[in-house]
């Protein structure tokens, strides 16, 4: 059975900007009405958006630009609120992956992008997240070289520690942590980096000033202060678990208290 | 043209580290006055990227997502091979590269894939080294497992999503690099030809697809780390931005085009429900380690199934037929892609598919789940399962999978020599845009072992040779060739813009799509391709007439980004539909229905084509001239490739 809905879709033609003291500026924009019928219960959200769009190219009106690549939930381009819910309504899932028989014929949809400061809206439902890009850049990483001659099964690593390490490193940089928080921080994304290599024998030399360093980051790129509500962990579509919050605290205080950035 | 594969003499294993002895080196000073530019920031591309800025260089990175870290080798599942033997179970690097070979039905260079099961092994020890969280024992150490086309445990995974954690691992490489500024990163930005100044490879023109800028990039040798082209078939498991146009944009301008029709069709996908469909979602080949496959062995059964009348769990177990367990004894579910698609096809030919569309077979967990229990099963595969029941509101852990085969992996690409060299010097491809390691078919859990192997171990060598050839002194994007490129990309975009036409951009892309999948997809035929080469004649004439593109060039435009990539995919597919008809063999994916053995396996000719067909483009609307590299096989002999 085919469905009839109204969108509700945020449209927006110029960039918000944000220069380097941090000074937003909204590029404005307005919630535009499409009516689309012929929805299949089949189709993926992203799908529904397609047809959607290629009926607007038809009228000659602009398409609506949004992110997307996979399609299969894991490349984590694909970023807007369904209903004011990152992602949509169902659980541990990606906007690609949604799919329409979450809805009902009659339905009225709102879709938005990201709003957050750090992330400001390029146009129509895309945001720039180069600022997640930075925090890792900050030491979200191992420094090594290519050319490690270390054979692998030289670094054993106990099967509960490899599975939390790698329950952190599933993450895949949607935003949709940010997205979800009333605060718009960036906690969930940045601890499960540190929860991860923090986790792991080969992080543990950089330990300290890999913390430091992408706290500081994740500071200066105007995320908010983390009050513990659980909203995105609730929202994480690959259902990160606030428990890396908590390590990464730890990790922090004990970063500073100890510092070896000496 | 005469081409040489630069292929070294002396013993298969002793090639490689004799050929690094030999390379010319770059004095560690003397790195830094060199700039490299890499297109695409893979597994392939993200590896060269930091690897190269690690030695030293300067690099420029490149891609048309908003981050590097997302470009789809993210979406990789399974793993990825090595030789390490760490089961015990007879692996060697032999035993890799024999597996390869026989696996791309012997149409493969041999001194390619040697180095590749070779540098297999340092991938896993650098990979670990950074932190990629591999499965592990209990014990501590690696796990492994099973993949098609071998009969040893050799594939090293992280859950369903291996492809991720290794491309976070060379994403964080890259990003190290950036921080301390070796790496100059260009997200959102999309390669629309290379510039070659005195026949050399000296920088690229790109559209910032933001502001829709047209911009030059000069640098001393160019790295295409691109991709495959399997979106020319509109539907497939590759990513919806995934293109051809940086290598196609190369190859007018004089890079070769090597086996275009070589084109792999992933046996277990989620199969297709209706036109809205937009991409076809792959399941994991590892499901087959304990998936079976089946199909009803009565016609009535089938027809019952897809009116919904009947369910997998009716059908009793002396009903069932596994089809591939009863034709392949020694590897049954876990024969190589091209084999298990093409009897997918098969048996839904027969009339014996199960989904309302008559094309989809299943793949059926009860037995694993019953021997092994549902935890096991669970850790094993949990993601997969989540995400197949998330897209078709099924639970294989109740009932069997639906799968049908779909458009995966394209194993031509760019030619390239043993250093990874175009045939335009200072051009290299790496990864799947290049056509050296899968020959016609490529074996589960090699595209990521490629990937790698070409980005962190073969480039860092090999560029160095070509770089110590050339001057210091950079050429300045205000250079003639420069701006003559830049003129010429505007024109073609402006082009697309006036046509001002009728017919969406995704309309003829879907027909492509249609016309490359009935006429040159899981088997092709002479009067189809030839049909089919005038239709795409056809459809070529009528984009140029009749697209329509709304918007200007200055502007976040997403419909003129998809025109530019759907031109290169229409002329690219009269290329490969060119290769199909040329060659009169069937060999891995490319199945010709007038060359197959008596119980329908592909019949090779290697008396006639063992050969690499590499394509030279000649200018608008001529025709394109093949030239063959000739296929040596002295370690391994040519035979029937056998399954059974």
């Amino acid at each position: 059975m085919n469905m009839k809905l109204t969108l509700k879709i945020w449209r927006q033609s110029k960039p918000d900007k944000k220069d380097a003291k941090g000074n937003f500026t909204p590029g404005g924009g307005k919630m535009e009405t499409y009516a689309l019928n012929e929805v299949s219960p089949d189709m993926s959200f992203l799908e529904m958006l397609d047809v959607l769009n290629e009926k607007l190219v038809k009228e000659d009106k602009e398409p609506v630009a949004f992110d997307h690549d996979c399609r299969e939930g894991i490349c984590g381009m694909c970023s807007m609120y369904i209903n004011g819910q990152p992602h949509g309504p169902d659980r541990g899932i990606t906007t690609c992956q949604l799919h329409m028989r979450s809805f009902k014929d009659g339905d009225t949809i709102y879709i938005e992008p990201w709003r957050a400061k750090a992330f400001p809206v390029i146009k129509d439902l895309m945001v720039d997240r180069s600022a997640f890009d930075r925090i890792i850049q900050a030491g979200g990483y191992v420094s090594v070289n290519t050319g490690v001659n270390v054979d692998a099964n030289e670094i054993p690593i106990g099967k509960g520690i490899a599975d939390k390490a790698f329950d952190a490193a599933t993450c895949i940089g949607c935003g949709a942590c940010v997205a979800a928080c009333k605060n718009a921080s960036a906690m969930l994304f940045v601890a499960a980096k540190v929860s991860q290599l923090a986790l792991l024998p080969q992080g543990k030399p950089e330990r300290k000033a890999r913390v430091e360093k992408m706290v500081a980051q994740m500071d200066e790129e105007g995320f908010g202060a983390c009050t513990n509500t659980g909203a995105c962990s609730a929202e994480c579509p690959k259902g990160i678990s606030l428990e890396h919050i908590a390590r990464m605290n730890r990790e922090y205080f004990g970063a500073k208290l100890t510092s070896e950035r000496v | 043209m005469k081409l040489d594969s630069k292929v070294p003499e002396g013993p298969l294993a002793d090639k490689w580290e004799r050929h690094k002895f030999n390379l010319k080196l770059v004095n560690p000073a003397n790195k830094r006055k060199y700039d490299v530019i890499v297109v695409g920031t893979g597994l392939a591309g993200a590896s060269a990227a930091a690897s190269l800025a690690e030695l030293g260089y300067n690099v420029k990175a490149f891609c048309f997502q908003d981050s590097p870290r997302r470009a789809h080798s993210i979406a990789a599942q399974g793993g990825i091979n090595a030789a390490k033997n760490y089961q015990n179970d007879g692996d060697s690097i032999f035993r890799l590269f024999y597996d390869t070979i026989k696996g791309g039905d012997y149409r493969a260079r041999e001194a390619n894939v040697y180095r590749l099961a070779q540098v297999s092994v340092n991938i896993i020890d650098q990979c670990v080294a950074q932190g990629v969280p591999f499965a592990r024992e209990y014990g501590g150490l690696l796990d492994n497992r099973s993949f098609g086309g071998a009969q040893v445990s050799r594939t090293f995974y992280a859950r369903g999503q291996t492809g991720q954690q290794l491309l976070l691992g060379a994403y964080s490489a890259l990003s190290r690099q950036v921080a301390t500024g070796k790496v100059q990163m260009f997200p959102r930005t999309e390669m629309l030809d290379v510039v070659l100044v005195d026949g050399k490879a000296r920088g690229i023109v790109v559209r910032n697809l933001v502001t829709g800028q047209i911009e030059s990039h000069s640098a001393h040798a160019v790295l295409l780390c691109t991709g495959g082209y399997g979106n020319a078939y509109f539907l497939s498991t590759n990513a919806m931005g995934s293109n051809v146009t940086a290598a196609w944009r190369a190859h007018k301008r004089g890079a070769l085009f090597a086996n275009p029709c070589y084109v792999q069709i992933h046996p277990t996908c989620i199969p297709v429900t209706g036109d809205h469909q937009s991409k076809l979602t792959l399941m994991s080949e590892s499901l087959r380690n304990d998936g079976r496959v089946w199909v009803p062995k009565k016609v009535e059964d089938a027809e019952a199934i897809r009116k919904g009348q009947k369910r997998a769990e009716d059908i009793n177990e002396d009903e069932r037929d596994y089809f591939l367990e009863r034709k392949y004894r020694s590897f049954g579910n876990l024969v190589p892609r091209d084999v298990a698609s093409r009897n997918a096809k098969y048996v839904c030919d027969e009339g014996r598919g199960v989904a309302p569309t008559g094309l989809a077979v299943y793949l059926d967990f009860r037995d694993a789940i019953k021997r092994d229990g549902m935890k096991v099963i669970e850790a094993k595969y949990g993601n997969l399962f989540q995400m197949y029941e998330k897209i078709t509101a099924d639970n294989p852990y109740k009932t069997a999978m639906k799968i049908y085969p779909a458009v995966h992996y394209t194993m031509g690409g760019l030619w390239v020599d043993y250093n990874l060299m175009t045939n335009i010097p200072g051009l290299y491809a790496l990864g799947e845009a290049n056509f050296s390691d899968h020959g016609a078919n490529r074996l589960g859990a090699s595209a990521l072992m490629q990937g790698l192997a070409d980005g962190y171990f073969v480039i860092p060598y090999t560029l160095g040779d070509y770089l110590a050839t050339l001057d210091y002194a950079k050429v300045p994007t205000d250079h003639e060739a420069f701006r003559a490129t830049e003129e010429e990309v505007k024109k073609s975009v402006q082009d697309l813009l006036d046509v001002k036409g009728s017919k969406t951009v995704d309309e003829f892309h879907k027909d492509l799509g249609k016309l490359m999948w009935d006429y040159c997809g899981m088997s092709r035929n002479a009067e189809g391709l030839k049909l089919a080469k005038e239709k795409i004649q056809e459809l070529r004439q009528e984009f140029k007439n009749n697209v329509k593109v709304l918007g200007t060039n200055d502007e976040l435009n997403v419909t003129l980004e998809k025109a530019c990539r759907v031109a290169d995919f229409i002329e690219l597919g009269e290329l490969m539909i060119d290769d199909a008809l040329m060659r009169e063999e069937s060999c891995g994916g490319h199945f010709r229905e007038e060359y197959q053995t008596e119980d329908g396996e592909a019949k090779r000719d290697d008396d006639n084509f063992a050969f690499v067909a590499n394509w030279e483009y000649k200018g608008e609307n001529q025709a394109e001239v093949m030239h063959k590299e000739d296929l040596v096989f002295e370690n391994v002999k040519l035979t029937q490739r056998s399954y059974k």
